[in-house]
């Protein structure tokens, strides 16, 4: 891989050894790629803040100095980590203060990511806490080489901004920082950033249920590649397109999607694809929509729901406004618990506009920071949840043991007021 | 005159041209993580996601929707057609060298950044791009030496599978 001079002075100690490490990693990266240099970054999205099994334990025996080398540079070495050379935020992680008493969470946990996000911050990191960072203000510009982790971030990213990412990892996040640089490889060149299937829906396309099936089936039939997406299709919203890409890099690992007309590097069809000639058009049915549907519902049997999870990924306003409208003047089952996860700003305006009041008032919780997921928690003793994410019902069952439904917006919270499910595909 | 010992070199160096022309495989790629390793192949026929894909803890698939589900890779050489899901694949990886679950080697079809900085930061011999699809061509139980220095991945015995 070819290093420009500054690359090279980094790597021999210039900048001092974390930065030194951080530029091996890269290398060793870089090179496993068989990138043929590296690019630089001004915005990178990462994480170091979570306390995992395996850092906590590195944690004790040596502080954040050594848990940051040797998870987020992958460094054996003792080194002070300096702050980042160029912006550098954090995505979601474990849950925070706010959850304590809400959530069966760990205080201990919760106690050592307020270290962690200390030595954070004290680096230069922006604790955004979100897996939507282009929620709050951290919006990169068109053609921008960025790094960033988290699957549905990075395909919004690429897709619905048009930056450039690959779907980068702990450890690329945490040297990015650190550099400014980043293999440019991948999603940063441009012929790799044009349409490779084109799938038609013949379904009309116009709620975010069907924004999520859409995008799960797709995900399905392209696995790593890049759908361009056609058909009978409405205008998705910045939370429609949150939940398809979610989905497409959930069934799949798709980092880059299409939709003509509507997203900046697909003007049209034809020109999702050029110079490439179209290929052959794959057809999304009503049969395919019961298909996606079933298969996100084929891991429950039980129609008592104890918990339901909505904002995944972390809700916008918009579905706040809604989840508070359906919840108005109503309340939970006894035997249910409601949490909607959203970014911390989020939440401020949540609070100033009073919706969380009115989901607080039905007995709900609007949380931040984390999910369920993430932080590996549900309410005690849930057998069974239901959620309107894709992503989520795909994942949770496996990470919790519990049974799963997915539906719509309306039937979880119909969930929640019952008890029981009774989302159907309509 | 020939002696005994040069006759019985020549005769056990025609048995391994034999078992090399007949019964090894070799796939020719390129290293992405350097190092050789032999040990037993557990392929998995769809790719793996790291995060709510595996338990690092005991270094088992835990993907409900996987075929290996339940199965541990710990030890074995990985062979799979790529990575999918969450960018936490590294992570999840690399977390099993750090609890010991970590496989001894990974062979996989697809390159992506979650496969190789995986593979980087689990640091294991990892071989990929080969001329042949490794999913296809080696079965589980299959005895295989990987040697990402010369990127290559040769099946020395067929297992019982």
């Amino acid at each position: 891989m070819q290093l420009t001079d500054d690359d090279k002075a980094m790597r021999d100690g210039r900048d001092g050894s974390a930065v030194a490490a951080a530029m091996d990693l890269l290398i060793r990266y870089g090179e496993g790629l068989g990138a043929e240099r590296l690019c630089s970054v001004r915005n990178v999205a990462g994480t170091s803040t979570q306390p995992t099994p395996a850092k906590n334990k590195i944690a004790a025996e040596g502080g954040w100095n050594k848990a940051y080398a040797v998870i987020n540079l992958d460094c054996d070495e003792d080194i002070e980590i300096p702050k980042m050379r160029v912006p550098t935020c954090q995505l979601q992680h474990g849950f925070s203060a706010d959850a304590l008493n809400i959530t069966p969470y760990s205080p201990h946990l919760v106690e050592l990511q307020a270290d962690a996000e200390s030595f954070a911050s004290d680096r230069g990191i922006n604790i955004l806490a979100t897996c939507t960072p282009y929620q709050v203000g951290n919006l990169p510009v068109r053609g921008e080489h960025i790094a960033w982790m988290e699957s549905s971030a990075v395909v919004y990213a690429n897709s619905v901004i048009g930056a450039k990412s690959n779907c980068e990892g702990t450890a690329s996040t945490g040297a990015a920082g650190l550099t400014g640089r980043i293999p440019y490889w991948g999603n940063h060149l441009d012929e790799n950033r044009k349409g490779t299937h084109l799938i038609r829906s013949d379904v009309r396309i116009d709620s975010f249920m069907d924004w999520g099936l859409f995008g799960y089936f797709a995900g399905d039939v392209v696995q790593e590649e890049r759908p361009v997406l056609t058909g009978n299709l409405g205008l998705p919203s910045l939370t429609d397109l949150k939940h398809l890409g979610a989905a497409l890099a959930t069934s799949g690992g798709v980092e880059i999607f299409h939709l003509p007309g509507v997203t900046p590097e697909a003007p049209t069809v034809t020109e999702a694809f050029e110079p490439a000639p179209l290929p052959d058009v794959v057809v999304y049915t009503e049969a395919d929509r019961r298909a996606a549907y079933e298969s996100l519902n084929n891991q429950g049997t039980s129609e008592d729901v104890d918990f339901i999870l909505l904002g995944c990924p972390h809700a916008s306003l918009e579905q706040i406004a809604q989840i508070a409208a359906l919840l108005d003047g109503k309340r939970l089952s006894p035997n249910t618990e409601l949490w909607v996860m959203t970014p911390r700003a989020l939440r401020s305006v949540a609070d100033r506009n009073g919706y969380s009041a009115v989901i607080e008032r039905a007995g709900g919780r609007l949380l931040t920071d984390s999910c369920p997921a993430m932080s590996r928690v549900a309410p005690e003793g849930t057998k069974v949840f239901a959620t309107d994410s894709a992503k989520q019902a795909h994942y949770l069952p496996a990470i919790l043991g519990i049974e799963a439904w997915f539906g719509t917006t309306e039937d979880c919270i119909n969930a929640a007021l019952t008890g029981k499910w009774n989302g159907a595909l309509r | 005159m020939i002696s005994s010992e040069q006759e019985a070199a020549e005769s056990l160096a025609g048995t391994k041209a034999a078992l090399a022309s007949t019964d090894q495989i070799v796939l020719r790629g390129r290293g992405i993580v350097p190092g050789k390793i032999r040990g037993e192949a557990l392929v998995s026929p769809e790719t793996i996601s790291g995060w709510g894909g595996i338990d690092p803890a005991t270094g088992t698939i835990i993907e409900r929707r996987h075929s290996l589900c339940g199965v541990s890779f710990a030890d074995k050489v990985l062979v799979f057609p790529g990575a999918k899901g969450s960018s936490g694949w590294s992570g999840f990886f690399q977390s099993t060298r750090l609890l010991g679950t970590a496989p001894a080697a990974m062979v996989f079809t697809k390159m992506t950044t979650k496969a190789v900085l995986g593979a980087v930061v689990t640091r294991v011999p990892t071989v990929s791009e080969l001329d042949q699809d490794p999913v296809q061509v080696i079965r589980t139980g299959d005895f295989v030496e990987v040697d990402a220095d010369t990127g290559t991945v040769t099946i020395l015995q067929r297992g019982n599978g």
